[in-house]
Protein backbone atom coordinates (compact mmCIF):
# COMPACT_ATOMS: atom_id res chain seq x y z
CA UNK A 1 0.00 0.00 0.00
CA UNK A 2 1.43 3.31 -1.09
CA UNK A 3 0.89 6.36 1.10
CA UNK A 4 -1.76 8.47 -0.56
CA UNK A 5 0.25 11.66 -0.14
CA UNK A 6 3.02 10.51 -2.48
CA UNK A 7 2.69 11.73 -6.04
CA UNK A 8 5.62 9.69 -7.28
CA UNK A 9 6.97 6.41 -5.95
CA UNK A 10 10.06 4.85 -7.44
CA UNK A 11 10.99 1.29 -6.49
CA UNK A 12 14.32 -0.35 -7.30
CA UNK A 13 14.65 1.52 -10.56
CA UNK A 14 17.50 0.41 -12.82
CA UNK A 15 18.28 1.90 -16.22
CA UNK A 16 20.76 1.05 -18.91
CA UNK A 17 22.04 2.54 -22.14
CA UNK A 18 23.11 -0.61 -23.95
CA UNK A 19 25.68 -2.09 -21.51
CA UNK A 20 26.07 1.09 -19.46
CA UNK A 21 24.26 0.67 -16.16
CA UNK A 22 23.14 4.28 -15.67
CA UNK A 23 20.83 3.91 -12.66
CA UNK A 24 21.28 1.34 -9.93
CA UNK A 25 18.44 0.32 -7.67
CA UNK A 26 17.03 3.75 -7.02
CA UNK A 27 14.04 3.98 -4.68
CA UNK A 28 12.49 7.23 -3.53
CA UNK A 29 9.18 9.01 -3.19
CA UNK A 30 8.02 12.54 -3.89
CA UNK A 31 5.09 13.80 -1.80
CA UNK A 32 2.40 15.69 -3.67
CA UNK A 33 2.97 19.44 -4.17
CA UNK A 34 6.59 19.41 -3.09
CA UNK A 35 9.81 20.13 -4.97
CA UNK A 36 12.49 17.48 -5.19
CA UNK A 37 15.93 18.66 -6.33
CA UNK A 38 18.36 16.18 -7.78
CA UNK A 39 22.03 17.01 -7.54
CA UNK A 40 25.17 15.16 -8.52
CA UNK A 41 28.09 15.37 -10.95
CA UNK A 42 27.70 14.88 -14.70
CA UNK A 43 26.99 11.27 -15.58
CA UNK A 44 25.56 10.42 -12.16
CA UNK A 45 22.21 9.42 -13.63
CA UNK A 46 20.09 12.40 -12.63
CA UNK A 47 18.80 13.19 -16.12
CA UNK A 48 18.19 9.50 -16.77
CA UNK A 49 16.21 9.37 -13.56
CA UNK A 50 13.83 12.17 -14.51
CA UNK A 51 13.46 10.74 -18.02
CA UNK A 52 12.22 7.53 -16.47
CA UNK A 53 9.48 9.46 -14.73
CA UNK A 54 7.66 10.24 -17.97
CA UNK A 55 8.87 7.29 -20.02
CA UNK A 56 11.23 9.34 -22.12
CA UNK A 57 14.18 7.13 -21.29
CA UNK A 58 12.78 4.29 -23.34
CA UNK A 59 12.71 6.47 -26.48
CA UNK A 60 16.51 6.33 -26.68
CA UNK A 61 17.77 3.43 -28.85
CA UNK A 62 19.39 0.74 -26.72
CA UNK A 63 17.82 2.00 -23.52
CA UNK A 64 16.30 -0.44 -21.02
CA UNK A 65 14.91 -0.17 -17.55
CA UNK A 66 13.75 -2.34 -14.68
CA UNK A 67 11.95 -1.61 -11.46
CA UNK A 68 8.82 0.40 -10.91
CA UNK A 69 7.78 4.00 -11.29
CA UNK A 70 4.36 4.87 -9.92
CA UNK A 71 2.49 8.12 -10.35
CA UNK A 72 -0.51 8.36 -8.03
CA UNK A 73 0.09 4.72 -7.23
CA UNK A 74 -0.25 3.68 -10.86
CA UNK A 75 2.60 1.75 -12.46
CA UNK A 76 3.74 3.63 -15.58
CA UNK A 77 4.51 0.37 -17.35
CA UNK A 78 1.26 -1.34 -16.50
CA UNK A 79 -0.79 -2.38 -19.49
CA UNK A 80 -3.06 0.33 -20.75
CA UNK A 81 -0.83 3.25 -19.82
CA UNK A 82 -0.40 5.37 -22.91
CA UNK A 83 2.94 7.20 -22.82
CA UNK A 84 1.51 10.19 -24.65
CA UNK A 85 -1.31 10.60 -22.14
CA UNK A 86 1.21 10.09 -19.37
CA UNK A 87 3.40 12.90 -20.69
CA UNK A 88 0.42 15.21 -20.54
CA UNK A 89 0.24 14.54 -16.81
CA UNK A 90 4.00 14.63 -16.34
CA UNK A 91 5.34 17.62 -18.25
CA UNK A 92 8.94 18.47 -18.88
CA UNK A 93 11.13 21.55 -19.32
CA UNK A 94 14.65 21.19 -20.66
CA UNK A 95 17.98 22.89 -20.18
CA UNK A 96 17.84 24.76 -23.47
CA UNK A 97 14.69 26.69 -24.14
CA UNK A 98 13.14 24.99 -27.14
CA UNK A 99 10.09 26.95 -28.27
CA UNK A 100 8.69 25.96 -31.65
CA UNK A 101 10.74 28.35 -33.82
CA UNK A 102 8.21 28.93 -36.57
CA UNK A 103 5.33 29.63 -34.18
CA UNK A 104 4.21 32.78 -32.45
CA UNK A 105 4.27 33.16 -28.69
CA UNK A 106 0.52 32.51 -28.60
CA UNK A 107 0.75 29.41 -30.78
CA UNK A 108 3.56 28.01 -28.67
CA UNK A 109 1.43 28.17 -25.57
CA UNK A 110 -1.56 26.45 -27.18
CA UNK A 111 0.49 23.95 -29.19
CA UNK A 112 -0.01 21.18 -26.67
CA UNK A 113 -3.74 21.82 -26.48
CA UNK A 114 -4.14 21.73 -30.28
CA UNK A 115 -1.99 18.61 -30.54
CA UNK A 116 -4.14 16.86 -27.96
CA UNK A 117 -7.36 18.12 -29.51
CA UNK A 118 -8.34 19.95 -26.34
CA UNK A 119 -10.99 22.57 -26.97
CA UNK A 120 -11.52 25.61 -24.82
CA UNK A 121 -11.25 29.36 -24.48
CA UNK A 122 -7.72 29.61 -25.87
CA UNK A 123 -7.18 33.38 -25.34
CA UNK A 124 -8.18 33.09 -21.68
CA UNK A 125 -6.01 30.00 -21.26
CA UNK A 126 -3.03 31.70 -22.86
CA UNK A 127 -3.33 34.63 -20.48
CA UNK A 128 -3.75 32.41 -17.43
CA UNK A 129 -0.81 30.20 -18.36
CA UNK A 130 1.49 33.08 -19.26
CA UNK A 131 0.62 34.74 -15.97
CA UNK A 132 1.41 31.51 -14.17
CA UNK A 133 4.77 31.45 -15.90
CA UNK A 134 5.37 35.10 -14.90
CA UNK A 135 5.67 36.12 -18.54
CA UNK A 136 2.32 37.76 -19.30
CA UNK A 137 3.26 41.36 -18.56
CA UNK A 138 6.28 41.14 -20.82
CA UNK A 139 4.54 39.63 -23.85
CA UNK A 140 0.86 40.58 -23.66
CA UNK A 141 1.22 43.21 -26.42
CA UNK A 142 3.08 40.97 -28.84
CA UNK A 143 1.49 37.56 -28.59
CA UNK A 144 1.65 37.14 -32.37
CA UNK A 145 5.38 37.80 -32.55
CA UNK A 146 7.73 34.92 -33.15
CA UNK A 147 8.78 33.01 -30.05
CA UNK A 148 12.36 33.59 -31.15
CA UNK A 149 11.94 37.34 -30.63
CA UNK A 150 12.09 36.66 -26.88
CA UNK A 151 15.24 36.65 -24.75
CA UNK A 152 16.63 33.36 -23.51
CA UNK A 153 15.02 33.72 -20.10
CA UNK A 154 11.68 34.64 -21.64
CA UNK A 155 11.90 31.70 -24.02
CA UNK A 156 12.45 29.39 -21.07
CA UNK A 157 9.43 30.81 -19.27
CA UNK A 158 7.47 30.40 -22.52
CA UNK A 159 8.44 26.72 -22.51
CA UNK A 160 7.24 26.48 -18.94
CA UNK A 161 3.96 28.13 -19.99
CA UNK A 162 3.66 25.64 -22.85
CA UNK A 163 4.16 22.79 -20.40
CA UNK A 164 1.65 24.29 -17.96
CA UNK A 165 -1.04 24.86 -20.60
CA UNK A 166 -2.01 21.20 -20.65
CA UNK A 167 -2.30 21.30 -16.86
CA UNK A 168 0.21 18.67 -15.85
CA UNK A 169 0.24 17.27 -12.32
CA UNK A 170 4.00 16.81 -12.30
CA UNK A 171 6.63 19.05 -13.86
CA UNK A 172 10.10 17.68 -14.56
CA UNK A 173 12.78 20.31 -15.04
CA UNK A 174 16.21 19.38 -16.33
CA UNK A 175 18.61 22.25 -15.64
CA UNK A 176 15.94 24.85 -16.48
CA UNK A 177 18.05 27.86 -15.55
CA UNK A 178 21.61 26.86 -16.35
CA UNK A 179 21.77 28.98 -19.50
CA UNK A 180 20.07 32.02 -17.97
CA UNK A 181 21.32 35.21 -16.37
CA UNK A 182 20.77 35.80 -12.62
CA UNK A 183 17.61 37.85 -13.16
CA UNK A 184 15.94 35.27 -15.37
CA UNK A 185 17.15 32.57 -12.97
CA UNK A 186 15.57 34.34 -10.00
CA UNK A 187 12.27 34.57 -11.88
CA UNK A 188 12.33 30.87 -12.69
CA UNK A 189 13.15 30.01 -9.08
CA UNK A 190 10.32 32.15 -7.75
CA UNK A 191 8.05 30.53 -10.30
CA UNK A 192 9.05 27.04 -9.11
CA UNK A 193 8.04 27.92 -5.55
CA UNK A 194 4.70 29.27 -6.76
CA UNK A 195 3.98 26.29 -8.99
CA UNK A 196 4.71 23.92 -6.11
CA UNK A 197 1.51 25.12 -4.50
CA UNK A 198 -0.45 23.31 -7.18
CA UNK A 199 1.85 20.68 -8.66
CA UNK A 200 4.72 18.34 -7.91
CA UNK A 201 8.12 19.31 -9.28
CA UNK A 202 11.34 17.38 -9.82
CA UNK A 203 14.27 19.57 -10.79
CA UNK A 204 17.73 18.53 -11.88
CA UNK A 205 20.38 21.15 -11.25
CA UNK A 206 24.14 21.55 -11.09
CA UNK A 207 23.68 24.71 -9.07
CA UNK A 208 23.64 23.60 -5.46
CA UNK A 209 22.51 26.95 -4.12
CA UNK A 210 19.60 26.76 -6.52
CA UNK A 211 18.70 23.29 -5.26
CA UNK A 212 18.91 24.61 -1.71
CA UNK A 213 16.67 27.58 -2.51
CA UNK A 214 13.86 25.95 -4.45
CA UNK A 215 13.41 22.47 -3.06
CA UNK A 216 11.80 20.78 -0.08
CA UNK A 217 13.83 17.61 -0.44
CA UNK A 218 17.13 16.92 -2.15
CA UNK A 219 18.49 13.69 -3.59
CA UNK A 220 22.19 13.25 -4.26
CA UNK A 221 23.11 10.84 -7.05
CA UNK A 222 26.59 9.50 -7.69
CA UNK A 223 27.60 7.03 -10.39
CA UNK A 224 24.04 5.89 -10.91
CA UNK A 225 23.31 5.38 -7.23
CA UNK A 226 21.08 7.36 -4.94
CA UNK A 227 23.51 8.19 -2.15
CA UNK A 228 21.32 10.29 0.10
CA UNK A 229 17.81 11.70 0.07
CA UNK A 230 16.46 13.97 2.77
CA UNK A 231 15.02 17.38 3.65
CA UNK A 232 16.99 20.01 1.73
CA UNK A 233 18.03 21.87 4.86
CA UNK A 234 19.54 18.70 6.30
CA UNK A 235 21.36 17.75 3.08
CA UNK A 236 23.07 21.15 2.93
CA UNK A 237 23.76 21.71 6.63
CA UNK A 238 24.24 18.23 8.01
CA UNK A 239 24.38 15.44 5.45
CA UNK A 240 24.66 11.94 6.83
CA UNK A 241 26.70 10.38 4.03
CA UNK A 242 30.39 11.28 3.65
CA UNK A 243 30.01 11.29 -0.16
CA UNK A 244 27.22 13.87 0.10
CA UNK A 245 29.31 15.93 2.51
CA UNK A 246 32.24 15.87 0.07
CA UNK A 247 30.03 16.87 -2.86
CA UNK A 248 28.20 19.77 -1.20
CA UNK A 249 31.40 21.16 0.32
CA UNK A 250 33.28 20.98 -2.98
CA UNK A 251 35.59 18.04 -2.39
CA UNK A 252 35.46 16.26 -5.71
CA UNK A 253 37.43 13.30 -7.00
CA UNK B 1 40.15 14.98 5.93
CA UNK B 2 39.70 15.07 2.21
CA UNK B 3 40.88 18.38 0.71
CA UNK B 4 38.63 20.73 -1.24
CA UNK B 5 39.01 20.56 -5.00
CA UNK B 6 39.88 24.25 -4.85
CA UNK B 7 42.94 24.21 -2.57
CA UNK B 8 42.77 27.92 -1.87
CA UNK B 9 39.51 27.24 -0.01
CA UNK B 10 41.37 24.90 2.35
CA UNK B 11 44.05 27.54 2.87
CA UNK B 12 41.38 30.12 3.76
CA UNK B 13 39.72 27.77 6.24
CA UNK B 14 43.11 26.96 7.80
CA UNK B 15 43.81 30.65 8.11
CA UNK B 16 40.51 31.15 9.93
CA UNK B 17 41.21 28.20 12.25
CA UNK B 18 44.68 29.55 13.07
CA UNK B 19 43.34 33.01 13.81
CA UNK B 20 40.77 31.54 16.21
CA UNK B 21 43.45 29.48 17.93
CA UNK B 22 45.62 32.52 18.28
CA UNK B 23 42.70 34.46 19.78
CA UNK B 24 41.92 31.56 22.14
CA UNK B 25 45.54 31.40 23.27
CA UNK B 26 45.57 35.13 23.95
CA UNK B 27 42.45 35.13 26.11
CA UNK B 28 43.69 32.07 28.03
CA UNK B 29 46.85 34.01 28.84
CA UNK B 30 44.77 37.03 29.82
CA UNK B 31 42.78 35.00 32.35
CA UNK B 32 45.88 33.42 33.88
CA UNK B 33 47.70 36.74 34.04
CA UNK B 34 44.80 38.67 35.56
CA UNK B 35 44.37 36.06 38.28
CA UNK B 36 48.10 36.10 38.98
CA UNK B 37 48.07 39.90 39.17
CA UNK B 38 45.46 39.52 41.89
CA UNK B 39 47.09 36.66 43.81
CA UNK B 40 50.61 38.10 43.64
CA UNK B 41 49.46 41.71 44.10
CA UNK B 42 51.33 42.66 40.92
CA UNK B 43 49.76 45.72 39.27
CA UNK B 44 52.27 45.67 36.41
CA UNK B 45 50.89 42.27 35.39
CA UNK B 46 47.39 43.70 35.53
CA UNK B 47 48.45 46.53 33.21
CA UNK B 48 49.86 43.95 30.81
CA UNK B 49 46.43 42.30 30.59
CA UNK B 50 44.73 45.60 29.84
CA UNK B 51 47.24 46.31 27.07
CA UNK B 52 47.03 42.81 25.61
CA UNK B 53 43.28 43.14 25.13
CA UNK B 54 43.76 45.50 22.19
CA UNK B 55 45.22 42.66 20.19
CA UNK B 56 42.23 40.49 21.15
CA UNK B 57 39.83 43.13 19.88
CA UNK B 58 41.76 43.50 16.64
CA UNK B 59 41.68 39.74 16.08
CA UNK B 60 37.93 39.64 16.70
CA UNK B 61 37.33 42.18 13.94
CA UNK B 62 39.72 40.36 11.62
CA UNK B 63 38.03 36.99 12.20
CA UNK B 64 34.60 38.47 11.50
CA UNK B 65 35.95 39.80 8.24
CA UNK B 66 37.43 36.46 7.22
CA UNK B 67 34.11 34.73 7.97
CA UNK B 68 32.10 37.24 5.95
CA UNK B 69 34.48 36.84 3.03
CA UNK B 70 34.20 33.05 3.16
CA UNK B 71 30.41 33.18 3.33
CA UNK B 72 30.05 35.42 0.32
CA UNK B 73 32.78 33.89 -1.82
CA UNK B 74 32.29 30.20 -1.05
CA UNK B 75 28.65 29.83 -0.06
CA UNK B 76 29.79 27.10 2.31
CA UNK B 77 27.72 24.00 3.02
CA UNK B 78 27.60 21.14 5.52
CA UNK B 79 30.66 20.94 7.83
CA UNK B 80 32.22 24.06 6.28
CA UNK B 81 29.06 26.05 6.95
CA UNK B 82 28.91 24.77 10.52
CA UNK B 83 32.57 25.59 11.08
CA UNK B 84 32.28 29.14 9.77
CA UNK B 85 29.05 29.95 11.60
CA UNK B 86 30.59 28.49 14.77
CA UNK B 87 33.63 30.71 14.28
CA UNK B 88 31.37 33.76 13.96
CA UNK B 89 29.65 32.89 17.24
CA UNK B 90 32.57 31.81 19.40
CA UNK B 91 34.65 34.81 18.45
CA UNK B 92 32.13 36.90 20.38
CA UNK B 93 32.45 34.68 23.46
CA UNK B 94 36.24 34.71 23.28
CA UNK B 95 36.35 38.48 23.03
CA UNK B 96 33.99 38.75 26.01
CA UNK B 97 36.25 36.43 28.00
CA UNK B 98 39.09 38.84 27.21
CA UNK B 99 36.98 41.76 28.45
CA UNK B 100 36.21 39.93 31.70
CA UNK B 101 39.92 39.25 32.23
CA UNK B 102 40.48 42.99 31.80
CA UNK B 103 37.79 43.68 34.40
CA UNK B 104 39.53 41.30 36.81
CA UNK B 105 42.84 43.05 36.13
CA UNK B 106 41.24 46.44 36.90
CA UNK B 107 39.88 45.08 40.20
CA UNK B 108 43.34 43.72 40.98
CA UNK B 109 44.89 47.16 40.52
CA UNK B 110 42.25 48.59 42.84
CA UNK B 111 42.71 45.88 45.47
CA UNK B 112 46.48 46.23 45.38
CA UNK B 113 46.10 49.77 46.80
CA UNK B 114 44.86 48.40 50.16
CA UNK B 115 46.31 45.79 52.52
CA UNK B 116 45.27 42.24 51.60
CA UNK B 117 42.11 40.80 52.97
CA UNK B 118 42.29 37.40 54.64
CA UNK B 119 43.15 34.95 51.81
CA UNK B 120 39.97 33.73 50.19
CA UNK B 121 40.67 30.15 49.43
CA UNK B 122 37.86 29.44 46.99
CA UNK B 123 38.81 32.32 44.68
CA UNK B 124 41.95 30.52 43.53
CA UNK B 125 39.95 27.37 43.09
CA UNK B 126 37.31 29.19 41.01
CA UNK B 127 40.00 30.82 38.86
CA UNK B 128 41.64 27.46 38.20
CA UNK B 129 38.31 25.90 37.29
CA UNK B 130 37.53 28.72 34.87
CA UNK B 131 40.87 28.43 33.13
CA UNK B 132 40.37 24.70 32.85
CA UNK B 133 36.92 25.18 31.33
CA UNK B 134 38.10 27.72 28.76
CA UNK B 135 41.07 25.56 27.80
CA UNK B 136 38.90 22.45 27.47
CA UNK B 137 36.35 24.32 25.32
CA UNK B 138 39.11 25.53 23.02
CA UNK B 139 40.66 22.07 22.83
CA UNK B 140 37.26 20.61 21.99
CA UNK B 141 36.98 23.18 19.18
CA UNK B 142 40.45 22.43 17.82
CA UNK B 143 39.99 18.67 17.90
CA UNK B 144 36.31 18.75 16.89
CA UNK B 145 35.64 16.74 20.06
CA UNK B 146 31.95 16.87 20.98
CA UNK B 147 32.36 14.62 24.04
CA UNK B 148 34.92 16.97 25.49
CA UNK B 149 32.52 19.85 24.83
CA UNK B 150 29.81 17.97 26.70
CA UNK B 151 32.18 17.63 29.65
CA UNK B 152 32.67 21.41 29.64
CA UNK B 153 28.90 21.98 29.76
CA UNK B 154 28.63 19.53 32.66
CA UNK B 155 31.63 21.16 34.36
CA UNK B 156 29.81 24.48 34.62
CA UNK B 157 27.70 23.09 37.47
CA UNK B 158 30.77 22.63 39.66
CA UNK B 159 31.92 26.11 38.76
CA UNK B 160 28.57 27.58 39.77
CA UNK B 161 28.67 25.67 43.07
CA UNK B 162 32.13 27.01 43.88
CA UNK B 163 30.96 30.51 43.01
CA UNK B 164 28.02 30.24 45.42
CA UNK B 165 30.28 29.06 48.24
CA UNK B 166 32.59 31.94 47.57
CA UNK B 167 29.69 34.36 47.55
CA UNK B 168 28.63 33.19 51.01
CA UNK B 169 32.20 33.32 52.28
CA UNK B 170 32.59 36.92 51.13
CA UNK B 171 29.20 37.87 52.54
CA UNK B 172 30.28 36.50 55.91
CA UNK B 173 33.48 38.57 55.75
CA UNK B 174 31.43 41.70 55.16
CA UNK B 175 29.12 40.97 58.08
CA UNK B 176 32.09 40.24 60.32
CA UNK B 177 33.57 43.70 59.90
CA UNK B 178 32.28 46.66 57.86
CA UNK B 179 35.87 47.62 57.04
CA UNK B 180 36.01 44.49 54.87
CA UNK B 181 33.13 45.58 52.71
CA UNK B 182 34.98 47.50 50.04
CA UNK B 183 37.60 44.82 49.45
CA UNK B 184 35.21 41.92 49.82
CA UNK B 185 32.90 43.60 47.35
CA UNK B 186 35.72 43.92 44.84
CA UNK B 187 36.53 40.25 45.29
CA UNK B 188 32.87 39.46 44.78
CA UNK B 189 33.04 41.25 41.43
CA UNK B 190 36.09 39.19 40.50
CA UNK B 191 34.21 36.04 41.43
CA UNK B 192 31.24 37.12 39.33
CA UNK B 193 33.51 37.85 36.37
CA UNK B 194 35.02 34.40 36.68
CA UNK B 195 31.59 32.81 36.85
CA UNK B 196 30.50 34.70 33.69
CA UNK B 197 33.69 33.69 32.01
CA UNK B 198 32.75 30.07 32.65
CA UNK B 199 29.38 30.69 30.99
CA UNK B 200 31.15 31.88 27.85
CA UNK B 201 33.23 28.69 27.89
CA UNK B 202 29.93 26.79 28.00
CA UNK B 203 28.66 28.77 25.01
CA UNK B 204 31.77 27.84 23.06
CA UNK B 205 31.27 24.19 24.02
CA UNK B 206 27.64 24.25 22.84
CA UNK B 207 28.70 25.64 19.47
CA UNK B 208 31.40 22.97 19.18
CA UNK B 209 28.73 20.30 19.57
CA UNK B 210 26.75 21.99 16.80
CA UNK B 211 29.83 22.18 14.63
CA UNK B 212 30.65 18.50 15.09
CA UNK B 213 27.21 16.89 15.15
CA UNK B 214 24.98 19.47 13.48
CA UNK B 215 22.58 19.45 16.42
CA UNK B 216 21.82 22.53 18.46
CA UNK B 217 21.92 21.67 22.16
CA UNK B 218 21.14 25.17 23.40
CA UNK B 219 17.86 25.94 25.14
CA UNK B 220 16.21 22.53 24.78
CA UNK B 221 12.48 22.76 24.23
CA UNK B 222 12.57 26.15 22.52
CA UNK B 223 12.94 24.74 19.01
CA UNK B 224 10.22 25.59 16.51
CA UNK B 225 9.46 22.74 14.17
CA UNK B 226 9.10 24.63 10.93
CA UNK B 227 10.90 22.14 8.74
CA UNK B 228 9.03 19.96 6.33
CA UNK B 229 8.91 16.36 7.48
CA UNK B 230 11.25 14.14 5.48
CA UNK B 231 9.63 12.42 2.52
CA UNK B 232 8.67 8.84 3.15
CA UNK B 233 10.82 6.35 1.34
Amino acid sequence: MIAAANKIDVHALNAWFKSNHALRDVSLSVPERTVLAIIGPSGCGKSTFVRCLNRMHELIPGARQAGKVLVDGQDLHAGGVDPVTLRRRVGMVFQRANPFPTMSIYDNVVAGLRLNGIKGDYPALVEKTLRQAALWDEVKDRLQHSALSLSGGQQQRLCIARALAIEPEVLLMDEPASALDPIATAKIEELIRELAESLTIVIVTHNMQQAARVSDATAFFYMGELIEHGPTEQIFTNPKEPRTEDYVTGKFG
Amino acid sequence: MKPHTDKTYDAQLDDLRNKLLSLGGKVETEIATSVRALAERDSALAEAVINADREVNRLEVEIDEVCRRLLVLRQPAASDLRFITTALKIVVDLERIGDLAVNIAQRAIDLNQSPPLRPVHDLTKLAELCQKQVRAALDAFVDGDAERAEAVIKGDELLDAVYHNLFNELLALMMEDPRNIRRANSLLFVAKHLERLGDHATNVAEMVIYMVRGTDVRHPGSRTSKSIPPPET
